[in-house]
């Protein structure tokens, strides 16, 4: 009798543990999901707003074709972007390609002082900006996700309801170099 | 500086000590209601007496308390003269477009943007908690900082809204308010009561002890006002500047630039013409000009509603050298 009570006992207790546990895991899988959506609005607006920039610009930016077809061409890549982790991958080139364009604006005084660009910019730079915000808070909610996942006893429970480790915005080594050679070679002929 | 409270700690102690200031406020009306109670029937052991004066003052104590609270940061607001930004102006558009940026750095909800219409640079958050907040900066502001200024500046007051430091500091500046509200009343009561009108006495004493009394009472808020905003500014002022700009370079991973902004802000020391005394501890930086927070010491950490900016700046550099320490060595 008293070993059927003791047996109870721990069978409901375990129960209400994996109840919890799953509870917030699903909790946490949500605001994985969220972070994402708000990396994804960013996106979008930035999709949005470089064809703009670049029909204000090309009148005046003959020279630079090069210059612009590489950010068209970014973003069109950016715009097939599967996943998390390619996507990451995509737009860090699409940031580089629109560095360049940035830094060969300030070449052209038309253009630096043209209210529209200088709107676009403001929108372009705000956009980055919350990218990067945003980036930030989907890391470290997906970081959490995971490591909740991971650790011992969760992680027996984990594969029992299929949840997958999220993947991390991250910023390719590759793509992070080329940007600051560019940058250092035009702000001298400014 | 810091006590080593972490967000969760500063939001529960702001909340609680909210609560405090509403209480003690309360009671500061109970004792003077109690006093005039006294004064006109001459003790409690009066069957079948009402404490009317009692009852009227907590009324008014806990009426102006929940004002504080509800309506207190649109009264900030509309004391200092802010408007509503317009989207039509670029500026004003890039204001906006840097608070959603803290944002979503923070995590919070949107607060309400406004502009106040001063040259002078300065900034303040104001409001009941996250869902109902607001920041207004001055036009001054807007035109002296760089953009990545203006981003820790802004960083800065959604730390205050984040701890919970603005409901305890718009409480404050709304009760401060209604205690000089208070007095202007007795001033005029008592104005009142000398042209002789005397039938209100209840045992016949005279319009003169009226007049005393009201007199009493609207110098002891008078003296009580400024004391009382000194205080609170003082008890609630210069730890949590620290952990905003701490935070601040948190969110945007950038103390520099609120130390830069910090330096600007400071050779600008001409007052804020429209930001008044009871408002003082809300802004980024003290904008009456006052040189107590320029300078440290014992009577300056008494006394003033900020850190020496000096001090701050110092803080942030600090973190800035930890950082750049900490990725090289990563």
């Amino acid at each position: 009798m008293t070993l059927l009570i003791v047996v109870l006992v721990v069978g409901l207790l375990v129960i209400g543990w994996v109840i919890a546990k799953y509870n917030s895991l699903i909790k946490l899988r949500n605001q994985t999901i969220n972070g994402w959506k708000q990396i994804d609005v960013q996106l979008k607006r930035r999709h949005d707003l470089i064809p703009n920039l670049v029909n204000v610009v090309k009148g005046q930016m003959e020279f630079e074709r090069e210059t612009l077809e590489r950010v068209i061409q970014a973003r069109n890549n950016a715009l097939t972007a599967q996943g998390v982790a390619d996507a990451a991958d995509k737009e860090t080139m699409l940031t580089a390609a629109l560095t360049k364009l940035f830094a060969l604006v300030e070449n052209y005084p038309t253009l630096r002082s043209n209210e529209n660009v200088k709107q676009l910019q403001e929108e372009l730079t705000s956009t980055e900006n919350k990218l990067s915000f945003a980036r930030q808070f989907y890391n470290d909610i997906a970081t959490t996700f995971n490591t909740a996942q991971q650790t011992f006893p969760a992680n027996m429970i984990v594969s029992m309801f299929r949840f997958q480790p999220a993947e991390l915005f991250e910023i390719s080594v590759t793509a992070e170099r080329e940007v600051p050679s560019v940058d250092l070679s035009l702000k001298k002929s400014s | 500086m810091s006590s080593g409270r972490n967000i969760y700690e500063q939001q529960t102690y702001n909340k609680r000590l909210t609560l405090l200031v509403m209480a003690l406020f309360v009671f500061f009306l109970a004792v003077l209601g109690w006093g005039f109670d006294l004064y006109f029937s001459g003790g409690l052991s009066d069957d079948g007496w009402i404490p009317i004066g009692t009852l009227a003052a907590v009324t008014i104590g806990f009426g102006s308390s929940l004002w504080s609270l509800h309506r207190g940061a649109k009264a900030v607001l509309q004391s200092s003269g802010a408007l509503p930004l317009d989207p039509s102006n670029p500026q004003h558009k890039q204001l906006l477009n840097i608070v959603e940026e803290m944002k979503i750095a923070s995590g919070l909800p949107m607060p309400q943007v406004y502009v106040i219409p001063d040259d002078d640079p300065n900034a303040f958050a104001t409001g009941k908690d996250p869902d109902h907040s607001a920041i207004a900066v001055t036009q001054g502001l807007l035109d002296s900082l760089s953009r990545d200024e203006l981003q820790a500046v802004l960083a800065h007051e959604m730390s205050h809204i984040r701890n919970y430091d603005v409901r305890l500091m718009t409480v404050v500046a709304a009760l401060v308010g209604a205690v000089v509200l208070l007095a202007d009343w007795a001033r005029r009561a008592m104005f009142y009561g000398n042209r002789g009108n005397t039938r209100r006495s209840r045992n016949g004493k005279g319009g003169n002890q009226l007049a005393i009394l009201l007199l009493a009472l609207w110098l002891l808020a008078m003296v009580l006002a400024p004391i009382l905003s000194r205080l609170m500014a003082m008890a609630v002022s210069r730890r949590r500047e620290y952990l905003a700009d701490a935070s601040a370079a948190e969110l945007t991973r950038n103390p520099m630039a609120l130390a830069s902004a910090l330096r600007k802000l400071e050779h600008a020391t001409a007052p804020t013409a429209s930001i008044k005394h009871g408002t003082a501890h809300l802004c980024i930086v003290d904008p009456l000009g006052r040189r107590l927070n320029v300078k440290e010491g014992f009577v300056a950490e008494l006394f003033g509603t900020h850190p020496p900016i000096e001090k701050r700046i110092m803080a942030l550099q600090a973190m800035a050298y930890q950082r750049q320490h900490a990725t090289t060595s990563a």
